[in-house]
Protein backbone atom coordinates (compact mmCIF):
# COMPACT_ATOMS: atom_id res chain seq x y z
CA UNK A 1 0.00 0.00 0.00
CA UNK A 2 1.17 3.38 -1.08
CA UNK A 3 2.58 5.98 1.34
CA UNK A 4 -0.42 8.05 -0.11
CA UNK A 5 -3.14 6.46 2.57
CA UNK A 6 -1.00 7.34 5.65
CA UNK A 7 -0.58 10.79 4.54
CA UNK A 8 -4.21 11.32 3.97
CA UNK A 9 -5.00 9.28 6.81
CA UNK A 10 -2.86 11.41 9.16
CA UNK A 11 -4.36 14.70 7.14
CA UNK A 12 -7.97 13.64 7.96
CA UNK A 13 -7.31 12.77 11.44
CA UNK A 14 -5.74 16.42 11.99
CA UNK A 15 -8.38 18.23 10.36
CA UNK A 16 -11.00 16.38 12.23
CA UNK A 17 -9.42 17.30 15.68
CA UNK A 18 -8.57 21.03 14.59
CA UNK A 19 -12.14 21.18 14.22
CA UNK A 20 -12.85 20.31 17.87
CA UNK A 21 -12.35 23.23 19.76
CA UNK A 22 -13.76 21.32 22.74
CA UNK A 23 -10.20 19.24 22.53
CA UNK A 24 -8.01 22.04 20.99
CA UNK A 25 -7.98 25.13 23.25
CA UNK A 26 -8.03 22.94 26.33
CA UNK A 27 -4.89 21.15 25.01
CA UNK A 28 -3.13 24.29 24.04
CA UNK A 29 -4.50 26.86 26.68
CA UNK A 30 -3.95 24.48 29.65
CA UNK A 31 0.13 23.71 29.61
CA UNK A 32 0.20 27.90 28.13
CA UNK A 33 -1.83 29.46 30.78
CA UNK A 34 -0.25 27.27 33.73
CA UNK A 35 3.46 28.07 31.78
CA UNK A 36 2.47 31.75 32.08
CA UNK A 37 1.41 32.08 35.66
CA UNK A 38 4.32 30.45 37.52
CA UNK A 39 7.19 30.95 35.19
CA UNK A 40 6.54 34.81 33.76
CA UNK A 41 4.47 36.32 36.03
CA UNK A 42 6.12 35.12 39.06
CA UNK A 43 9.49 34.53 37.75
CA UNK A 44 12.67 33.82 39.68
CA UNK A 45 14.51 31.18 41.45
CA UNK A 46 13.85 28.28 43.37
CA UNK A 47 17.36 27.31 44.88
CA UNK A 48 19.83 26.38 42.14
CA UNK A 49 16.91 25.80 39.38
CA UNK A 50 15.84 28.92 36.96
CA UNK A 51 11.66 28.68 37.30
CA UNK A 52 11.18 29.52 33.55
CA UNK A 53 13.40 26.86 32.24
CA UNK A 54 12.46 24.14 34.94
CA UNK A 55 8.98 24.86 34.24
CA UNK A 56 9.49 24.87 30.26
CA UNK A 57 10.67 21.24 30.63
CA UNK A 58 8.03 20.10 32.93
CA UNK A 59 4.93 21.69 31.35
CA UNK A 60 6.23 20.41 28.21
CA UNK A 61 5.84 17.05 29.38
CA UNK A 62 2.39 17.97 30.55
CA UNK A 63 1.62 19.29 27.29
CA UNK A 64 2.69 17.01 24.83
CA UNK A 65 1.40 13.96 27.08
CA UNK A 66 -2.01 15.25 26.98
CA UNK A 67 -3.19 15.12 23.01
CA UNK A 68 -1.56 11.89 23.64
CA UNK A 69 -3.50 10.13 26.03
CA UNK A 70 -6.79 12.29 25.21
CA UNK A 71 -6.71 12.31 21.29
CA UNK A 72 -5.29 8.39 20.82
CA UNK A 73 -6.89 7.18 23.78
CA UNK A 74 -10.41 8.42 24.19
CA UNK A 75 -10.04 8.74 20.28
CA UNK A 76 -9.50 5.28 19.69
CA UNK A 77 -12.53 4.19 22.64
CA UNK A 78 -15.01 7.09 20.83
CA UNK A 79 -14.46 5.31 16.97
CA UNK A 80 -14.11 1.82 18.59
CA UNK A 81 -17.73 2.36 20.66
CA UNK A 82 -18.94 3.80 17.03
CA UNK A 83 -17.88 1.19 14.67
CA UNK A 84 -15.71 3.31 12.71
CA UNK A 85 -12.59 0.98 13.43
CA UNK A 86 -14.53 -1.45 12.53
CA UNK A 87 -15.60 -0.05 8.92
CA UNK A 88 -11.67 0.76 8.54
CA UNK A 89 -10.94 -3.19 9.18
CA UNK A 90 -13.26 -4.12 6.54
CA UNK A 91 -11.23 -1.93 3.82
CA UNK A 92 -8.02 -2.47 2.27
CA UNK A 93 -6.68 0.17 4.18
CA UNK A 94 -3.61 -1.19 6.37
CA UNK A 95 -4.95 -0.91 10.32
CA UNK A 96 -1.32 0.53 11.03
CA UNK A 97 -2.65 3.81 8.82
CA UNK A 98 -5.00 4.50 11.47
CA UNK A 99 -2.69 4.05 14.32
CA UNK A 100 -0.13 5.98 12.66
CA UNK A 101 -2.63 8.93 11.59
CA UNK A 102 -3.20 9.32 15.63
CA UNK A 103 0.43 9.06 16.44
CA UNK A 104 1.30 11.72 13.69
CA UNK A 105 -2.07 13.89 15.25
CA UNK A 106 -0.23 13.63 19.13
CA UNK A 107 3.13 14.49 17.52
CA UNK A 108 1.81 17.85 15.25
CA UNK A 109 -0.23 18.68 19.05
CA UNK A 110 3.13 18.24 20.65
CA UNK A 111 4.68 20.60 18.70
CA UNK A 112 2.56 23.23 18.72
CA UNK A 113 2.27 23.11 22.57
CA UNK A 114 6.13 22.89 22.61
CA UNK A 115 6.12 25.49 20.08
CA UNK A 116 3.90 28.41 22.27
CA UNK A 117 5.52 27.42 25.59
CA UNK A 118 8.91 28.37 23.88
CA UNK A 119 7.35 31.37 22.32
CA UNK A 120 6.19 32.24 26.10
CA UNK A 121 9.02 31.66 27.50
CA UNK A 122 11.78 32.91 25.69
CA UNK A 123 10.13 35.90 24.49
CA UNK A 124 8.20 37.18 27.56
CA UNK A 125 10.20 34.97 30.41
CA UNK A 126 13.80 34.82 30.99
CA UNK A 127 14.27 31.19 29.60
CA UNK A 128 17.98 31.04 29.17
CA UNK A 129 18.78 28.18 26.76
CA UNK A 130 20.99 28.09 23.43
CA UNK A 131 19.24 26.66 20.14
CA UNK A 132 21.28 23.19 20.66
CA UNK A 133 19.75 22.58 24.22
CA UNK A 134 15.96 24.22 22.77
CA UNK A 135 16.26 21.36 20.25
CA UNK A 136 17.37 18.98 22.09
CA UNK A 137 14.02 19.31 25.20
CA UNK A 138 11.98 19.34 21.42
CA UNK A 139 13.42 16.20 20.47
CA UNK A 140 12.96 14.69 23.52
CA UNK A 141 9.43 15.80 24.23
CA UNK A 142 8.37 14.33 20.47
CA UNK A 143 10.07 10.94 21.11
CA UNK A 144 8.48 10.83 25.08
CA UNK A 145 4.82 11.38 22.90
CA UNK A 146 5.04 7.87 21.97
CA UNK A 147 4.79 6.13 25.27
CA UNK A 148 1.37 7.70 26.15
CA UNK A 149 0.46 7.09 22.84
CA UNK A 150 0.90 3.82 23.98
CA UNK A 151 -0.41 4.26 27.19
CA UNK A 152 -3.73 6.18 25.62
CA UNK A 153 -3.96 3.04 23.18
CA UNK A 154 -4.47 0.82 26.03
CA UNK A 155 -6.93 2.83 27.78
CA UNK A 156 -8.76 3.15 24.85
CA UNK A 157 -8.67 -0.59 23.64
CA UNK A 158 -10.06 -1.42 26.91
CA UNK A 159 -13.18 0.49 28.00
CA UNK A 160 -15.93 2.90 25.94
CA UNK A 161 -15.87 6.41 25.28
CA UNK A 162 -17.03 8.27 27.82
CA UNK A 163 -15.41 5.55 30.68
CA UNK A 164 -12.11 6.57 28.69
CA UNK A 165 -12.16 10.41 29.38
CA UNK A 166 -12.85 9.25 32.86
CA UNK A 167 -9.85 6.89 33.07
CA UNK A 168 -7.71 9.49 31.25
CA UNK A 169 -8.58 12.39 33.67
CA UNK A 170 -7.72 10.11 36.25
CA UNK A 171 -4.28 9.23 35.01
CA UNK A 172 -3.49 12.24 33.52
CA UNK A 173 -3.70 15.10 36.00
CA UNK A 174 -2.60 13.06 39.34
CA UNK A 175 0.12 11.65 37.07
CA UNK A 176 0.95 15.14 36.09
CA UNK A 177 0.71 16.51 39.46
CA UNK A 178 2.68 13.16 41.33
CA UNK A 179 5.31 13.71 38.48
CA UNK A 180 6.48 16.99 39.48
CA UNK A 181 4.96 18.74 36.22
CA UNK A 182 3.22 21.41 37.79
CA UNK A 183 4.56 22.25 40.66
CA UNK A 184 8.65 20.58 40.97
CA UNK A 185 8.39 17.55 43.20
CA UNK A 186 10.57 18.70 46.02
CA UNK A 187 7.63 20.99 46.81
CA UNK A 188 5.92 17.59 48.19
CA UNK A 189 6.47 15.54 51.13
CA UNK A 190 9.44 12.65 51.17
CA UNK A 191 6.98 9.89 50.07
CA UNK A 192 5.27 11.60 47.23
CA UNK A 193 8.87 11.86 45.53
CA UNK A 194 9.93 8.24 46.20
CA UNK A 195 6.39 6.77 44.63
CA UNK A 196 7.36 9.43 41.47
CA UNK A 197 9.84 6.03 39.85
CA UNK A 198 6.12 5.00 38.89
CA UNK A 199 5.00 7.44 36.75
CA UNK A 200 5.90 7.38 32.92
CA UNK A 201 5.77 11.03 33.38
CA UNK A 202 8.41 11.55 36.15
CA UNK A 203 10.57 9.52 33.63
CA UNK A 204 10.10 11.92 30.82
CA UNK A 205 10.32 15.00 32.97
CA UNK A 206 13.70 13.58 33.91
CA UNK A 207 15.14 13.67 30.78
CA UNK A 208 13.75 17.13 30.11
CA UNK A 209 15.11 18.87 32.87
CA UNK A 210 18.27 16.62 32.31
CA UNK A 211 18.81 18.10 28.70
CA UNK A 212 17.79 21.52 29.79
CA UNK A 213 20.72 21.62 32.53
CA UNK A 214 18.21 21.71 35.38
CA UNK A 215 18.64 18.93 36.90
CA UNK A 216 22.82 17.06 36.99
CA UNK A 217 23.52 13.69 36.17
CA UNK A 218 20.79 12.61 34.77
CA UNK A 219 20.61 8.69 33.75
CA UNK A 220 19.38 9.38 30.45
CA UNK A 221 19.77 5.59 29.30
CA UNK A 222 18.04 4.64 32.57
CA UNK A 223 14.77 7.15 32.21
CA UNK A 224 14.77 6.08 27.93
CA UNK A 225 14.77 2.37 28.81
CA UNK A 226 12.13 2.58 31.76
CA UNK A 227 9.67 4.78 29.04
CA UNK A 228 10.56 2.40 26.59
CA UNK A 229 9.51 -1.31 28.68
CA UNK A 230 6.43 1.14 29.98
CA UNK A 231 5.45 1.24 26.49
CA UNK A 232 6.00 -2.44 25.32
CA UNK A 233 4.20 -3.36 28.30
CA UNK A 234 1.08 -0.84 27.27
CA UNK A 235 0.81 -2.02 23.86
CA UNK A 236 1.33 -5.66 24.93
CA UNK A 237 -1.87 -5.02 26.90
CA UNK A 238 -3.50 -3.31 24.14
CA UNK A 239 -2.85 -5.97 21.57
CA UNK A 240 -4.42 -8.11 23.60
CA UNK A 241 -7.60 -6.36 24.31
CA UNK A 242 -7.78 -5.40 20.58
CA UNK A 243 -7.86 -8.98 19.59
CA UNK A 244 -10.80 -9.57 21.25
CA UNK B 1 -21.00 -20.61 -18.25
CA UNK B 2 -20.71 -20.57 -14.84
CA UNK B 3 -20.56 -17.32 -12.67
CA UNK B 4 -17.32 -16.80 -10.64
CA UNK B 5 -17.59 -17.13 -7.06
CA UNK B 6 -17.05 -13.87 -5.43
CA UNK B 7 -16.96 -15.18 -1.80
CA UNK B 8 -18.08 -18.68 0.16
CA UNK B 9 -18.36 -20.01 3.29
CA UNK B 10 -17.88 -23.98 3.29
CA UNK B 11 -19.12 -25.80 6.55
CA UNK B 12 -18.22 -22.91 8.94
CA UNK B 13 -19.06 -22.89 12.36
CA UNK B 14 -18.31 -20.26 14.69
CA UNK B 15 -18.91 -19.89 18.44
CA UNK B 16 -19.14 -16.88 21.09
CA UNK B 17 -18.10 -18.87 23.95
CA UNK B 18 -21.41 -20.79 24.85
CA UNK B 19 -23.58 -19.66 22.24
CA UNK B 20 -22.95 -21.06 18.55
CA UNK B 21 -23.75 -18.43 15.83
CA UNK B 22 -23.22 -20.06 12.65
CA UNK B 23 -22.93 -24.18 12.65
CA UNK B 24 -21.94 -25.78 9.46
CA UNK B 25 -22.88 -22.93 7.37
CA UNK B 26 -22.63 -22.92 3.38
CA UNK B 27 -23.07 -19.95 1.15
CA UNK B 28 -21.66 -19.20 -2.14
CA UNK B 29 -21.81 -15.46 -3.85
CA UNK B 30 -21.46 -15.43 -7.34
CA UNK B 31 -20.88 -12.75 -9.82
CA UNK B 32 -23.47 -10.43 -10.69
CA UNK B 33 -26.09 -11.55 -8.32
CA UNK B 34 -28.50 -9.98 -5.86
CA UNK B 35 -28.66 -12.15 -2.82
CA UNK B 36 -30.66 -11.36 0.22
CA UNK B 37 -29.66 -12.75 3.27
CA UNK B 38 -32.92 -13.28 5.36
CA UNK B 39 -33.06 -14.07 8.77
CA UNK B 40 -34.47 -12.54 12.54
CA UNK B 41 -32.29 -10.94 14.63
CA UNK B 42 -29.48 -13.31 15.83
CA UNK B 43 -29.92 -16.22 12.64
CA UNK B 44 -26.28 -15.10 11.88
CA UNK B 45 -26.58 -13.26 9.43
CA UNK B 46 -24.02 -10.47 10.97
CA UNK B 47 -21.82 -13.15 11.96
CA UNK B 48 -21.71 -14.78 8.13
CA UNK B 49 -20.78 -11.43 6.84
CA UNK B 50 -18.03 -10.51 9.39
CA UNK B 51 -16.20 -13.89 8.22
CA UNK B 52 -16.65 -12.92 4.73
CA UNK B 53 -15.15 -9.41 5.47
CA UNK B 54 -12.05 -11.05 7.37
CA UNK B 55 -13.01 -9.18 10.85
CA UNK B 56 -13.62 -12.56 12.38
CA UNK B 57 -12.03 -16.10 11.85
CA UNK B 58 -14.14 -19.17 11.19
CA UNK B 59 -13.91 -21.74 14.40
CA UNK B 60 -13.79 -24.18 11.43
CA UNK B 61 -14.61 -24.50 7.89
CA UNK B 62 -12.76 -22.26 5.42
CA UNK B 63 -13.99 -18.47 4.47
CA UNK B 64 -12.82 -17.32 0.84
CA UNK B 65 -13.25 -14.00 -0.46
CA UNK B 66 -12.10 -13.33 -4.12
CA UNK B 67 -10.30 -16.72 -4.04
CA UNK B 68 -8.36 -15.90 -1.07
CA UNK B 69 -8.15 -15.18 2.97
CA UNK B 70 -10.45 -12.34 3.54
CA UNK B 71 -8.59 -11.55 6.77
CA UNK B 72 -5.50 -10.48 4.19
CA UNK B 73 -6.47 -6.35 3.62
CA UNK B 74 -5.68 -6.55 -0.24
CA UNK B 75 -8.23 -9.32 -0.96
CA UNK B 76 -10.75 -6.67 0.32
CA UNK B 77 -9.95 -4.47 -2.75
CA UNK B 78 -12.58 -4.95 -4.49
CA UNK B 79 -15.28 -5.28 -1.17
CA UNK B 80 -17.42 -2.47 -0.38
CA UNK B 81 -19.25 -2.95 2.91
CA UNK B 82 -22.01 -1.04 4.96
CA UNK B 83 -22.06 -1.72 8.24
CA UNK B 84 -25.35 -1.80 10.61
CA UNK B 85 -23.93 1.01 12.89
CA UNK B 86 -20.76 2.84 12.19
CA UNK B 87 -20.61 6.24 13.35
CA UNK B 88 -18.19 8.47 10.61
CA UNK B 89 -16.30 11.32 11.96
CA UNK B 90 -18.85 14.21 13.00
CA UNK B 91 -16.13 17.54 11.82
CA UNK B 92 -15.35 15.70 8.58
CA UNK B 93 -17.55 17.42 5.45
CA UNK B 94 -19.25 14.64 3.36
CA UNK B 95 -17.07 15.36 0.29
CA UNK B 96 -13.97 14.85 2.67
CA UNK B 97 -15.35 11.46 4.09
CA UNK B 98 -15.73 10.16 0.48
CA UNK B 99 -12.51 10.99 -0.75
CA UNK B 100 -10.71 9.78 2.74
CA UNK B 101 -11.97 6.33 1.82
CA UNK B 102 -11.44 7.04 -1.56
CA UNK B 103 -7.33 6.54 -1.02
CA UNK B 104 -8.11 3.18 0.38
CA UNK B 105 -9.03 1.90 -3.04
CA UNK B 106 -6.59 1.56 -6.78
CA UNK B 107 -10.02 1.10 -8.59
CA UNK B 108 -11.83 4.22 -7.00
CA UNK B 109 -14.72 5.97 -8.29
CA UNK B 110 -14.16 9.15 -8.76
CA UNK B 111 -15.78 11.38 -5.94
CA UNK B 112 -18.17 13.17 -7.84
CA UNK B 113 -19.40 10.14 -9.45
CA UNK B 114 -19.78 8.35 -5.76
CA UNK B 115 -21.73 11.49 -4.33
CA UNK B 116 -23.87 11.39 -7.88
CA UNK B 117 -24.76 7.60 -7.31
CA UNK B 118 -25.47 8.11 -3.45
CA UNK B 119 -28.08 11.12 -4.07
CA UNK B 120 -25.53 13.49 -1.84
CA UNK B 121 -24.22 15.94 -4.53
CA UNK B 122 -26.04 18.66 -3.00
CA UNK B 123 -24.94 17.28 0.46
CA UNK B 124 -21.15 17.53 -0.57
CA UNK B 125 -20.15 20.53 1.75
CA UNK B 126 -22.13 19.83 4.70
CA UNK B 127 -20.37 18.17 7.86
CA UNK B 128 -21.61 14.99 8.56
CA UNK B 129 -22.94 16.32 11.84
CA UNK B 130 -25.25 18.29 9.97
CA UNK B 131 -27.05 15.61 8.64
CA UNK B 132 -30.05 14.24 9.10
CA UNK B 133 -30.46 10.43 10.05
CA UNK B 134 -31.50 8.81 6.58
CA UNK B 135 -28.48 11.01 5.34
CA UNK B 136 -26.02 10.16 7.45
CA UNK B 137 -27.00 6.37 5.81
CA UNK B 138 -26.27 7.50 2.58
CA UNK B 139 -22.98 8.75 3.74
CA UNK B 140 -22.35 5.54 4.90
CA UNK B 141 -23.32 4.01 1.74
CA UNK B 142 -21.90 5.97 -0.21
CA UNK B 143 -18.02 5.09 1.46
CA UNK B 144 -19.38 1.30 0.78
CA UNK B 145 -19.72 2.50 -2.88
CA UNK B 146 -16.26 4.54 -3.01
CA UNK B 147 -14.09 1.89 -3.98
CA UNK B 148 -16.00 0.84 -7.07
CA UNK B 149 -16.55 -2.38 -5.14
CA UNK B 150 -17.67 -5.76 -7.41
CA UNK B 151 -18.73 -7.37 -4.28
CA UNK B 152 -20.88 -4.79 -1.84
CA UNK B 153 -22.23 -6.08 1.96
CA UNK B 154 -25.10 -4.28 3.26
CA UNK B 155 -25.73 -5.02 6.55
CA UNK B 156 -29.35 -4.06 7.30
CA UNK B 157 -29.45 -1.19 5.22
CA UNK B 158 -33.13 0.04 5.94
CA UNK B 159 -33.38 -0.09 9.68
CA UNK B 160 -34.78 3.48 10.70
CA UNK B 161 -35.22 4.62 7.17
CA UNK B 162 -38.86 5.73 6.62
CA UNK B 163 -40.20 4.07 3.60
CA UNK B 164 -39.69 7.07 0.97
CA UNK B 165 -35.73 6.87 2.01
CA UNK B 166 -36.05 3.14 1.92
CA UNK B 167 -37.64 2.61 -1.65
CA UNK B 168 -34.79 5.64 -2.61
CA UNK B 169 -32.21 3.37 -1.53
CA UNK B 170 -33.89 -0.12 -3.03
CA UNK B 171 -33.69 2.36 -6.39
CA UNK B 172 -30.19 2.59 -6.15
CA UNK B 173 -29.45 -0.58 -5.55
CA UNK B 174 -31.08 -2.02 -8.65
CA UNK B 175 -28.90 0.59 -10.65
CA UNK B 176 -26.01 -1.07 -9.09
CA UNK B 177 -27.11 -4.17 -9.76
CA UNK B 178 -27.25 -2.77 -13.47
CA UNK B 179 -23.84 -2.02 -13.72
CA UNK B 180 -23.25 -5.54 -12.62
CA UNK B 181 -21.99 -5.12 -9.05
CA UNK B 182 -22.87 -8.59 -6.94
CA UNK B 183 -24.52 -7.54 -3.47
CA UNK B 184 -25.53 -9.38 -0.57
CA UNK B 185 -27.51 -7.29 1.81
CA UNK B 186 -28.91 -9.05 5.06
CA UNK B 187 -32.80 -7.73 5.94
CA UNK B 188 -35.34 -9.03 8.50
CA UNK B 189 -37.81 -7.79 6.02
CA UNK B 190 -39.10 -10.55 3.83
CA UNK B 191 -41.22 -7.37 1.77
CA UNK B 192 -36.84 -5.56 1.17
CA UNK B 193 -35.55 -9.16 0.09
CA UNK B 194 -38.59 -9.88 -2.24
CA UNK B 195 -38.50 -5.86 -4.07
CA UNK B 196 -34.61 -7.04 -4.77
CA UNK B 197 -33.12 -9.84 -4.68
CA UNK B 198 -33.00 -12.47 -7.32
CA UNK B 199 -32.24 -15.09 -4.94
CA UNK B 200 -32.71 -15.11 -1.33
CA UNK B 201 -31.04 -17.38 1.43
CA UNK B 202 -33.00 -17.80 4.64
CA UNK B 203 -30.85 -17.85 7.84
CA UNK B 204 -31.86 -19.42 11.07
CA UNK B 205 -29.88 -20.81 14.08
CA UNK B 206 -26.62 -20.26 12.59
CA UNK B 207 -27.75 -22.48 8.56
CA UNK B 208 -29.09 -21.98 5.47
CA UNK B 209 -32.35 -22.88 5.63
CA UNK B 210 -33.64 -22.73 2.57
CA UNK B 211 -31.95 -21.53 -0.68
CA UNK B 212 -33.49 -20.32 -3.93
CA UNK B 213 -35.62 -17.49 -6.55
CA UNK B 214 -38.33 -15.22 -3.99
CA UNK B 215 -41.09 -17.06 -5.50
CA UNK B 216 -40.02 -20.01 -4.58
CA UNK B 217 -39.04 -18.98 -0.80
CA UNK B 218 -42.75 -17.16 -0.76
CA UNK B 219 -44.85 -20.47 -2.04
CA UNK B 220 -43.17 -22.45 0.62
CA UNK B 221 -43.74 -19.84 2.91
CA UNK B 222 -47.45 -19.50 1.84
CA UNK B 223 -50.61 -19.96 4.74
CA UNK B 224 -52.97 -18.38 6.11
CA UNK B 225 -53.87 -17.64 10.18
CA UNK B 226 -57.19 -19.59 11.31
CA UNK B 227 -58.35 -18.57 14.78
CA UNK B 228 -61.65 -19.67 16.61
CA UNK B 229 -63.31 -20.00 20.12
CA UNK B 230 -63.40 -24.40 20.67
CA UNK B 231 -64.19 -26.34 22.71
CA UNK B 232 -61.62 -28.68 21.88
CA UNK B 233 -58.09 -29.12 23.59
CA UNK B 234 -54.84 -27.41 21.94
CA UNK B 235 -53.15 -30.88 21.83
CA UNK B 236 -56.29 -32.00 19.57
CA UNK B 237 -56.00 -29.49 17.20
CA UNK B 238 -52.28 -29.67 17.28
CA UNK B 239 -53.24 -33.46 16.07
CA UNK B 240 -55.07 -32.10 12.82
CA UNK B 241 -53.01 -32.48 9.50
CA UNK B 242 -51.20 -28.90 7.94
CA UNK B 243 -51.22 -27.29 11.20
CA UNK B 244 -48.11 -25.84 12.28
CA UNK B 245 -47.91 -23.18 15.52
CA UNK B 246 -50.88 -23.49 17.36
CA UNK B 247 -51.34 -21.84 20.68
CA UNK B 248 -54.73 -21.43 23.13
CA UNK B 249 -55.15 -17.88 24.87
CA UNK B 250 -58.49 -16.91 26.79
CA UNK B 251 -60.56 -19.81 25.27
CA UNK B 252 -59.15 -19.26 21.45
CA UNK B 253 -56.84 -21.15 19.64
CA UNK B 254 -55.28 -19.59 17.14
CA UNK B 255 -52.99 -21.70 14.97
CA UNK B 256 -50.98 -21.33 10.84
CA UNK B 257 -51.50 -23.29 8.06
CA UNK B 258 -50.62 -23.79 4.32
CA UNK B 259 -53.37 -25.35 3.64
CA UNK B 260 -56.31 -24.02 5.69
CA UNK B 261 -59.29 -25.27 4.31
CA UNK B 262 -57.65 -28.89 5.06
CA UNK B 263 -57.36 -28.13 8.43
CA UNK B 264 -61.31 -26.06 8.79
CA UNK B 265 -62.65 -29.52 7.46
CA UNK B 266 -61.47 -31.55 10.36
CA UNK B 267 -61.91 -28.78 12.75
CA UNK B 268 -65.73 -28.54 12.36
CA UNK B 269 -66.40 -31.77 12.04
CA UNK B 270 -64.62 -32.49 15.74
CA UNK B 271 -66.38 -29.16 17.61
CA UNK B 272 -70.13 -28.71 16.42
CA UNK B 273 -69.59 -25.59 18.92
CA UNK B 274 -67.03 -24.11 17.00
CA UNK B 275 -67.61 -20.57 16.78
CA UNK B 276 -65.99 -16.81 16.22
CA UNK B 277 -63.93 -18.29 13.49
CA UNK B 278 -61.68 -15.68 11.79
CA UNK B 279 -59.48 -16.70 8.81
CA UNK B 280 -56.66 -14.26 7.66
CA UNK B 281 -53.90 -13.99 5.00
CA UNK B 282 -50.17 -14.27 7.02
CA UNK B 283 -48.40 -11.45 6.89
CA UNK B 284 -45.33 -11.30 5.08
CA UNK B 285 -43.29 -11.47 8.58
CA UNK B 286 -45.63 -14.14 9.54
CA UNK B 287 -44.96 -16.02 6.24
CA UNK B 288 -41.05 -15.90 6.80
CA UNK B 289 -41.49 -16.91 10.58
CA UNK B 290 -43.59 -20.11 9.61
CA UNK B 291 -41.09 -20.84 7.44
CA UNK B 292 -38.35 -20.42 9.69
CA UNK B 293 -39.97 -22.72 12.00
CA UNK B 294 -41.09 -25.44 9.84
CA UNK B 295 -37.34 -25.56 9.09
CA UNK B 296 -36.37 -26.01 12.23
CA UNK B 297 -38.65 -28.55 12.91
Amino acid sequence: MSLRVYAWESYYELLKTLRQPAFVIPSLAFPVVFYALFAIVLPGNWGGYQKATYLLATYGVFGVIGPALFGFGVGLAMEQQQGLLRLKRVSPMPISAYFFAKIVMSLVFASIIYGLLSLVGIVFGDVAIGAFEWLRLGGVLLIGVLPFCALGLWIGSMVGGQAAVAIVNLVYLPMAVLSGLWMPLFVFPQFIQDLAVVWPAWHLAQMALGVVGQVKGVPMVMHALVLLMMAALFLVLAAINLRR
Amino acid sequence: MTNRVFAALRAVSKRYGAISALDGMNLEIREGELLSLLGVNGAGKTTALSLITGQLQADAGSVELFGGDPTEPQQRAHLGVMLQEAELPEKLKVRELIHQQSQYFASALGINETLELSGLADLAARRYEQLSGGQKRRVQFALALAGNPRLLLIDEPTTGLDVGARRQFWQVVRELKARGVSIVLTTHYLEEADALADRIVVMGQGRVLADGSPTAIKSRAQGRRVSARTALSLETVQSFAHVSQASASEGRIALRSPRVEDVLRQWLAADPTLAELTVEALSLEDAFLTLTQESVQ
